[in-house]
């Protein structure tokens, strides 16, 4: 026993405890200790990273620090505003007739707009084995076999590298790319209604893919540079041209997504080669960008590691922002090239109590706030300021709080009999018009947001969240069917006046005026585990307000989903994220050409109303002014008369982060933050060591406990065995 | 013995059979294929065609199980079913939703699920064998009634009652090994320590009650009795001749486990950032992967019907009157 403990037990600990330097709890090696590296976490796998096919959020958080679209958002300016990432310039629309002959921006005769992009030269690509060339210039692995890949298992196993200068080609490529028949491009339906020739461009990829297949050559890699794409088309090496069907100014933000941001087609042709994808090799798996940063260790199920580009450009820091940015040292780097990190270890962390620890260790530079940690974290002020808590200060820890570009709302089924609002009698509708009315008044969201979100959220007056062109301050903005404006703030309507309109809507107190029967309405919610239940008790407390009976239904979200596409829930909760800054964004959710049950669209109440949509039709294609903002005050002022939706409200965004972390400004158009931030890592080196001395007290304890416990049965052990003796 | 074992494993066609077919129906009867593929094109700005192309892509555009439209045996055949069941049987596990390869993964991931299981099943088993054999050396004292009583206790824990507070304990408070994370190597040992000492601590009260059990069953009989009439020493009686006839009933709970170790846990995975087959599974289901699923279900059956084999046969090891025919 002795030897085991000499031999086995004590190397064994003196390996573990000696690899973690000063501190024990270290989850990083040794070696990274002091580095510029900063430390994140992500809690959902990426499933694509392929930027045709990336469209969340997560995904987003990797891709947008690799690949560079022509466009992005300005760092620090809000409202947000849309400045040249790889572009020379942001492009500007010149429209056409239908001839081609160039009109005027307010012309009727305005067929199509067309965009002709610059970009600056000089750019070059991440080093990658799919640009590398041999002595005589060839592509060196563009023409493997099977038996080449046999030892290669990443793309580390290529010996050789190469890069390539951003050419315009490379964006027309990944245009194409949206219509790719093996491909599933969230924005082709999108694209295809404007970009002239995508349609047909993808049926002619259909076809020749159906060749291939008919040929016995399933999956050989589609040269797309084959076909050309009527709508798009090389200027020269540095310039192409998008041509776009009528107005959509809106196209500009699409531009700074990564649906156009460029892919070569030598990768591409890489990938594509036979036996690459059996390895996971797939752009799909490893992005290739001209980005500050470059993947070089992808493993979702543990970490995933970003580096710097050693062929990135290098972009300067924003030296404008907003008023208080200066103040908030957001422009002390300002003419600064970036990035200012070399590397980003996301670890992979599933559940938010070692997230949150960790954090507080100093192992993460940032963290969201859940709703277990909040009152750890957070302490709100009667004024309702939220800052962070002592024990955060103490640590140096710091708030950041932004409203996010986005909303959630109580939808009303549009094509429900007795809370929408197609019905044919005029009567009816008018009747379930009040009775919306009535609901919205009585739903409060500024006490769920209390109970529920922390105090995180605003009420909305309507579906544009603030920070986005059409949103009015004041007494002129709120939603007058829902609030009154007293002493400088809106305040909801009492209850009584929602009890009024819903005795007019023909249900005084709660009950049908002609048969007498209680009014019953149903909310369907995929809300439906132990820990909803609070919240579902508070829906029901709402209704209760006005004596009427809501019943839930609670279903799993595949059932849910499939209800609201068939028009079949009645009363659902439900919200929107913003795809670009634009009020359009969230006035189309109203359009009755988006209607989920009919069109399988994002107009998921199914909402319509003649009026609305033709004002919609104009307001879609107008540039952000007055004439704008009076047709948007008309369209806010029939949303809130028709009540489609219960106007929930828009969350708030609290995130922490260390003091070591600067240039930390959230934005919630933008994700290719990373490039912007710094940090001190000999802080964070000096305060992991003081947060985390091991304490060793609790072993001797232990020993001690144990040494106690096995004492008895020592004691008796050689009783016994005396006592045998003795007999 | 050989034909008892080629009868066994041709049992066991039939049986995968059934498994994958109930597999399947429950994954269906929550999930369609219409489901499948909006989680994973996402919800903003899906269309019915990018849910047609991808079903028709992965074949899930065919009939669950039979397929009316087409002739003779392809009414079956051409069905899901057929097509992702008959794959299974010669391990080809094809891709998962995502577009990646299910055999590289589950072979990437099995090194971390074993590297977690297989201490705790070694140290597991030796602790709790160990404080059995010393309740039913100290049987009807104290020390029994005391270790009955805090085997009871342990048992009606919660783990993950053990893994947040020793994560809390252990990590947070006194900084001793990090909170989560993994390693490839030799310094994945500090990263293992502390959820191998939990999962053997929160196992401990329901094993060590059934290993006393057993053990008191034996040390009952007719044989000790002799052999401590013998003369020979409670030492020598409880290792020599308890533990050793107790080995039939402690190998039949033991024995099947060990395949299924390369299974992983789900919850100690979770919690501790370990990259194993267990969070694989959660994340499937979570991802409605039928085909990462449906996977992993077979593999377990396979490994279950392998212990459950491994088990017979280890009886005629350890008694040498069992005979298998």
């Amino acid at each position: 026993m002795r030897e085991l403990a000499i031999h086995v037990l004590l190397p064994t600990l003196a390996l573990v405890l000696g690899g973690c330097g000063e501190v024990w709890n270290n989850p990083y090696p040794v070696q990274e200790g002091g580095g510029n590296i900063l430390y994140s976490a992500f809690t959902e796998r990426p499933k694509h990273l392929d930027p045709v096919q990336s469209y969340s959020e997560d995904e987003s958080e990797f891709n947008s620090q690799i690949y560079e679209p022509p466009l992005q958002y300005h760092y620090l300016k809000r409202p947000y505003e849309l400045v040249p990432m790889t572009a020379e310039a942001v492009p500007r629309p010149r429209y056409e007739d239908a001839a081609g002959r160039t009109v005027a921006a307010d012309s009727r005769r305005v067929a199509f707009s067309v965009y002709e992009i610059r970009i600056r030269p000089g750019i070059r690509y991440q080093p990658h084995p799919a640009f590398a060339r041999d002595e005589a210039g060839r592509l060196r692995y563009h023409d493997l076999k099977r038996e080449d890949l046999a030892k290669i298992h990443s793309l580390r196993d290529f010996p050789h590298a190469g890069t390539r200068e951003l050419v315009a080609a490379d964006y027309v490529y990944q245009i194409k790319r949206l219509a790719h028949p093996r491909l599933h491009s969230p924005v082709f339906g999108l694209m295809s209604e404007y970009l002239v020739g995508l349609k047909a461009f993808a049926e002619r990829l259909k076809v020749e893919e159906a060749k291939l297949v008919a040929a016995g050559r399933k999956g050989v890699w589609l040269d797309l540079t084959q076909f050309p794409l009527a709508g798009v088309e090389i200027i020269d090496t540095h310039s192409y041209r998008i041509r776009i069907k009528g107005r959509y100014p809106q196209f500009a933000y699409w531009l700074a997504m990564n649906f156009f941001a460029p892919v070569p087609v030598e990768v591409d042709r890489f990938f594509a080669q036979a036996g690459m994808a059996e390895r996971n090799l797939t752009l799909d798996w490893y992005p290739v960008g001209s980005g500050p940063y470059m993947l070089t260790e992808n493993n979702p199920n543990a970490r995933m590691v970003l580096e710097r580009n050693p062929n990135y450009r290098g972009e300067s820091y924003p030296d404008r922002g907003e008023e208080t940015d200066a103040v908030d040292g957001l422009l002390s780097d300002a003419g600064k090239r970036m990035p200012f990190i070399d590397k980003v270890v996301f670890s992979r962390e599933r559940e938010g109590i070692p997230y949150w620890n960790k954090f507080l260790q100093g192992y993460y530079d940032f963290s969201g706030i859940s709703s277990d940690s909040f009152d750890q974290a957070v302490r709100v002020s009667v004024e309702g300021e939220a800052s962070v808590s002592p024990e955060m200060t103490a640590r140096g820890i710091k708030l950041e709080t932004s409203v996010g570009t986005a909303t959630r709302y109580f939808a009303f089924n549009w094509l429900d009999p007795v809370v929408g609002g197609g019905q044919a009698d005029a009567a009816a509708r008018e009747r379930a018009r009040k009775l919306r009315q009535a609901i919205a008044i009585a739903l409060d969201w500024e006490e769920f947001i209390s109970i529920f979100a922390n105090g995180r959220g605003i009420p909305a007056q309507g579906p544009i969240p603030p920070g986005i062109f059409g949103i009015k301050p004041g007494a002129d903005g709120i939603n007058r069917v829902v609030y009154d404006w007293k002493d400088g703030v809106p305040l909801r309507k009492p209850i009584e006046a929602a009890k009024k309109l819903l005795a007019e809507a023909g249900y005084p107190d709660g009950r049908d005026a002609n048969s007498g029967q209680p009014l019953v309405l149903y909310l369907d919610t995929t809300d439906r585990g132990p820990g909803d239940k609070p919240r579902l008790d508070w829906y029901r407390k709402q209704f209760a307000k006005l004596s009427i009976q809501l019943e839930i239904r609670g279903t799993d979200y595949n059932r849910f989903q499939e209800k609201v596409r068939k028009g079949a829930a009645q009363i659902f909760v439900w919200g929107w994220n913003a795809d670009y800054p634009d009020p359009e964004n969230f006035l189309f959710l109203f359009h009755s050409a988006q209607s989920r049950a009919k069109f399988q669209g994002e107009n998921a109440a199914n909402y319509a109303n003649p009026e609305y949509d033709r004002l919609f039709e104009q307001v879609k294609h107008m540039e952000n002014g007055p004439p704008r903002q009076a047709l948007i005050d008309r369209m806010m002022a029939i949303l809130q008369e028709d009540a489609p939706w219960s106007f929930g409200f828009h969350p708030k965004d609290y995130s922490l982060h260390h003091g070591w972390v600067a240039n930390l400004k959230p934005n919630h158009m933008a994700r290719n933050g990373l490039k912007y931030q710094r940090i001190d890592a000999a802080q964070r080196e000096r305060l992991r060591a003081e947060w985390n001395r091991p304490v060793l007290w609790p072993l001797g304890l232990l020993a001690m406990v144990l040494a106690a416990s096995a004492a008895p049965a020592v004691i008796g052990w050689r009783r016994r065995e005396r006592a045998k003796g003795r007999a | 013995m050989l034909a008892y074992i080629v009868r066994r494993l041709l049992y066991a066609i039939p049986i995968l059979v059934g498994v994958n077919l109930l597999t399947f129906t429950l994954f269906f009867v929550v999930n369609t294929p219409d489901d499948m593929a909006r989680m994973q094109l996402g919800i903003k700005r899906v269309t019915p065609e990018a849910i047609d192309k991808w079903k028709a892509e992965r074949g899930y555009d065919k009939p669950l199980l039979f397929n009316g439209a087409a002739d003779g045996g392809a009414k079956l055949t051409r069905t899901i079913f057929f097509e992702k069941s008959v794959r299974l049987f010669v391990l080809d596990f094809g891709r998962a939703d995502d577009g990646r390869d299910i055999g590289h993964e589950i072979k990437t991931r099995m090194g971390p699920s074993l590297a977690i299981a297989v201490p705790v099943f070694v140290l597991g088993l030796f602790v709790t064998v160990s404080f059995a054999l010393m309740l039913a050396f100290f049987r009807a004292t104290y020390l029994d009634f005391w270790g009955v009583v805090a085997c009871v206790a342990m048992m009606s824990i919660s783990s993950l009652f053990y893994i947040i507070g020793g994560q809390y304990l252990v990590s947070k408070v006194w900084h001793l090994v990090p909170i989560s994370g993994y390693a490839g190597g030799l310094d994945a040992a500090r990263f293992l320590l502390l959820p191998v000492i939990i999962s053997v601590v929160a196992g401990i009260g329901s094993s060590t009650r059934w290993y006393r059990t057993i053990f008191l069953e034996e040390i009952g009989k007719d044989y000790v009795r002799t052999a401590r009439a013998k003369g020979l020493s409670e030492q020598a009686v409880l290792f020599r001749h308890v533990l050793r006839n107790a080995m039939i009933p402690i190998l039949t709970g033991v024995v099947v486990v060990i395949p299924l170790l390369f299974m992983g846990s789900l919850l100690v995975e979770s919690f501790f950032g370990i990259p194993g087959l267990g969070s694989y599974t959660i994340d499937a289901i979570n991802a409605q992967d039928f085909a990462v699923v449906r996977s992993m279900v077979f593999i377990g059956s396979v490994l279950y019907i392998a212990g459950l084999l491994l088990t017979d046969l280890s009886y005629t090891l350890v008694d040498p009157r069992v005979r298998l025919q």
